[in-house]
């Protein structure tokens, strides 16, 4: 495993974009079939199945260190990473072995035959084979929770690199349900057979937020204009009699949407759309919010009840596969043109509905539309060039997303909590409260925003105002009023302040404002009555 | 009985740690009359107070830092009586000429330690345990994920890096604070490879340390006039605050790196978003405290700045009496900017 160990430190220690291809492609060149392929599999999201629970391994790794549980997790919630505070905590490796990626990998499926207490010996024997950044990578590979700071696109560059193979031919190849155990490197990457599953789905082509006016955009006549929804972004296809769904994370969600499957009665093979699965109120005709969809998408099968007080539809805007050909290099309005015949078609309860385009002649009105988002429960708009093709991946310039301005309420720092990880010697997480009376009432926490150097400031002042600690927790003066913006606001039983705020950030620390100018919690609750 | 009478050897206030047998301060952050000063970090060496005490090695620095001060010096081991107090300095292993303070009143001993290290840096004097009853420590790394790789190791990663740079005919940017790391780094460094040149902040403490006959390897002074590519592959030695700046811009191409115990975190390497982090502080580690603490036999034990609430409840359950100190004492700070502040 030293390649892998190595790759993994070649790509942690540069934020060097090409740095990260070359030292890639250089791995993806010399790394053996087997493990190349199990690379691109736990880039892509793909790992082995955890066959130890992750509190068996802190217990292991705790004693096996000589140190009392409590210690190994006040040395976690430092760190932030499990695999990085075992691969730290333990003691240097007796004498190290080499095992190539693909055998470790192995080796770790193999423990799942054993009985749980004839693991332990085997998990301690490897971590006192391996040295530290072997441990490391050892240690994400058994907790299953692999990021190497590389995107899938960073990763597809690299091995088109290395392969002569089409970028984009390739990230279709890459996608779908696919496992190292399913099928070969030279199956899956270099085989030009792209039919070969049917269930693949199509790289999402994602849009960047614009920041600019839309007048530099050009000609409004040139664009198109849609909700943007804030529910999962997903591809339902239809091929060969069957249905699946997928969400943009590439996880195969058909299932979990059974109202879509009255599609298949409905809707020729060789189809494709990509639209949003939202939580649809029937009655009132437009979405839920959010958490109706999450408590749906929290399980694999759908009680009834359920089904009932949160039915999924999906809104589709764009059709990437039609009789079986891939539309993709289409302009966007000929697609949507075609999709809009496709789901005319479509019974009212067939659970998908047309995405609407907004219509529009001037940037200014359209701006006049984007403020009314909220009445819609839409984050604002999706602004679409008439004559794009569907490209794979974060592309600018053709598709943009266009956000309404978040919510904001200036609030009251009262409680501060280091952060972990990335920010493990700062103070970075806040509780924040509004006024009731002269009571302040905590109503959220929030933990970006800031800049790097304004974290510093708050961290210094509250190493030195520090009133109480509970723990990691430490309560301070009330005195630093921060603007707290968010997307929406609802009521919610299960916080004492009685509301629940999607997506808080601090946007503004109000260096100008005394604490008893923030807002009040009367001002919360007529937001509540508003937005909620 | 009579040690309950007498009253503890050192007390906590609101302006430092404080003798009441002998009257003064150690490190005190508020002005007061009389004050032992451990080391010349910022946050240890204060402006403001009427007398100061401090080894013959940390004087010069703290001269250069705070200016003309009533600063009175003494030798590692010398043994003063102030007051009813029995004071005396030993090696911290922090920084050149850092010290622990002993503080004897009746026979009962207590140490300040002051900010130390256990392991020997090449340049400052080792740490050495000094016995005693109670023992005050910093425990800015008292977590056991923080171990130190062997110091050869780390200078030859370190040359490793700049070598790598020079063949890629980059500059090599090193982030490192001005007293201390700094000349540390620069002792480990391997002068064959390429010229090294410093920002005046480092540059200025060098020199101090060169003419106390401290032995550092030759070094350019980055003044306004100087042309980076008169010194091609240079490693570029600055404190941590400059890299990233306008200061640091006309040095490209460049590979950057810090070096910090916090580089030992994944998490903060990559939040500050250089090439490299290199593992080295000034700071004792996991072992190094525990190490530390045992050899001076103290039953009581104080922490001061660091992971004070879980470094504390190791303790306990490992059988001391120890207790939390507020300090305004700040550990090793990864995003420190006196070090510019300070610069010329
Ligand atoms: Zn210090
Ligand atoms: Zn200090």
């Amino acid at each position: 495993m030293q390649r892998f160990a190595d790759l993994f430190t070649a790509l942690d220690q540069t934020t060097s974009t090409k740095a990260k291809v070359t030292a890639l492609a250089g791995y993806f060149r010399e790394a053996p079939d087997a493990d190349r392929l199990w690379t691109i599999a736990l880039l892509s999201g793909r790992r082995p199945k955890r066959t130890i629970t992750t509190t068996r391994l802190r217990e292991w790794a705790a004693e096996r260190a000589g140190l009392p549980l409590w210690l190994f997790e006040a040395s976690y919630d430092v760190v932030g990473d499990l695999a990085e505070t075992i691969a730290l905590i333990l003691p240097p490796p007796a004498r190290t072995v080499e095992r190539s990626l693909t055998d470790w990998i192995a080796w770790l499926k193999s423990l799942a035959a054993l009985e749980e207490p004839d693991r332990k010996p085997e998990i301690l024997a490897a971590w006192d084979s391996l040295p530290g950044p072997q441990r490391f990578v050892f240690n994400k590979l058994i907790t299953g929770g692999f990021r190497m700071g590389v995107s899938r696109k960073l990763m597809t560059r690299a091995l088109a690199a290395a392969t002569d193979i089409d970028e984009a031919r390739l990230a279709h190849r890459l996608m779908g349900d696919w496992t190292p155990e399913t099928t070969s490197f030279s199956e899956l990457v270099l085989s030009d057979d792209p039919a070969d599953d049917l269930s693949r789905p199509y790289p999402f082509y994602l849009a960047y937020q614009l920041d600019d006016p839309p007048e530099n955009l050009g000609d409004p006549s040139d664009w198109r204009a849609e909700w943007k929804w804030d529910g999962i972004r997903g591809q339902l296809i239809r091929r060969d009699g069957q249905l699946h769904i997928w969400s943009r994370g590439e996880e195969l969600m058909t299932d979990r949407f059974p109202e879509l499957r009255a599609t298949l009665d409905h809707m020729p093979d060789g189809t494709v759309l990509d639209g949003e699965l939202l939580a649809w109120d029937h009655e009132a005709a437009r979405p839920m919010p959010f958490n109706a969809l999450q408590r749906r998408i929290g399980r694999k099968s759908v009680p009834k009840k359920l089904l009932a007080e949160a039915p999924v539809v999906l809104r589709a805007y764009d059709l990437l596969e039609w009789q079986g050909s891939d539309l993709r290099a289409a302009p966007f309005a000929d697609r949507r043109a075609r999709l809009d015949a496709l789901l005319d078609a479509l019974p009212a309860d067939a659970g998908i509905q047309p995405s609407p385009l907004v219509p529009f002649d001037s940037w200014e009105a359209l701006a006049a539309t984007r403020e009314t988002a909220r009445d819609a429960n839409a984050e604002g708009l999706m602004l679409k060039r008439a004559a794009s093709p569907y490209l794979a991946g974060r592309k600018k310039g053709d598709w943009w997303k266009w956000k309404v301005a978040p919510l904001v309420i200036d609030a009251v720092m009262i409680y501060a909590q280091a952060g972990h990880g990335r920010r493990a010697n700062l103070y970075t997480d806040f509780t924040f409260a509004v006024w009731k009376g002269d009571e302040l009432v905590p109503f959220t926490k929030a933990y970006s925003g800031l800049t790097d150097a304004e974290f510093r400031q708050i961290t210094a002042w509250v190493r030195k105002n520090t009133l109480e600690r509970f723990g990691p927790v430490r309560r301070v003066p009330p005195e630093h009023v921060f603007e707290i913006a968010f997307e929406g606001i609802q009521r919610s039983a299960r916080h004492k302040s009685g509301v629940a705020l999607r997506f808080p950030r601090m946007s503004r620390w109000r260096h100008d404002k005394p604490a008893a100018e923030a807002n009040s919690f009367d001002d919360l609750q007529a937001m509540l009555a508003t937005y909620g | 009985m009579l040690e309950l009478m007498a009253g503890p050897v050192l007390t906590f206030t609101d302006r430092g740690i404080y003798c009441p047998a002998g009257d003064f301060h150690i490190d005190p952050w508020r002005p007061v009359d009389r004050a032992l000063i451990t080391h010349g970090h910022a946050d240890h060496a204060r402006w403001g107070h009427r007398a100061y005490l401090a080894t013959d090695g940390a004087a010069p620095v703290i001269r250069m830092r705070l200016g003309d001060i009533a600063l009175e010096t003494i030798a590692y081991g010398t043994t003063r009586q102030i007051g009813d107090a029995r004071v005396s300095f030993h090696p911290a292993g922090h920084v050149p000429g850092s010290a622990q303070i002993r503080v004897e009143v009746a026979g009962e001993i207590w140490v300040v330690s002051g900010d130390y290290k256990t392991v020997d840096d090449g340049l400052s004097e080792p740490f050495v345990p000094v016995p005693c009853h109670a023992f005050i420590t910093e425990c800015t790394f008292g977590l056991p994920v923080f171990r130190w790789p062997d110091p050869a190791q780390i200078a030859a990663e370190i040359n490793g890096w700049w070598t790598a740079n020079v063949a890629a005919g980059r500059f090599s940017l090193l982030g490192a604070y001005s007293l201390g790391k700094a000349q540390r780094l620069l002792a480990a460094l391997d002068p064959a490879v390429a010229p090294i040149l410093t920002h005046g902040a480092i540059e200025n403490t060098n020199a101090v340390l060169r003419n106390q006959g401290y032995a550092l390897p030759d070094t350019i002074r980055v003044t306004p006039e100087l042309k980076p590519k008169d010194h091609p592959g240079a490693l570029v030695l600055a404190p941590p605050s400059a890299l990233g700046t306008s200061w640091a811009k006309r040095f490209t191409p460049a590979s950057d790196a810090f070096a910090s115990g916090w580089m030992a975190l994944r998490g903060v390497r990559r939040r500050r978003a250089a090439d490299r982090g290199f593992v080295v502080s000034d700071h004792a580690d996991w072992a190094g405290l525990n190490t530390a603490i045992s050899e001076t036999g103290a039953e009581r034990v104080f922490v001061t700045h660091g992971y004070t609430a879980q470094f504390r409840q190791w303790l306990e359950s490992q059988g001391y009496d120890a207790g939390i100190v507020e300090t305004d004492y700040s550990g090793e700070e990864l995003d420190s900017t006196e070090d510019v502040v300070e610069a010329p």
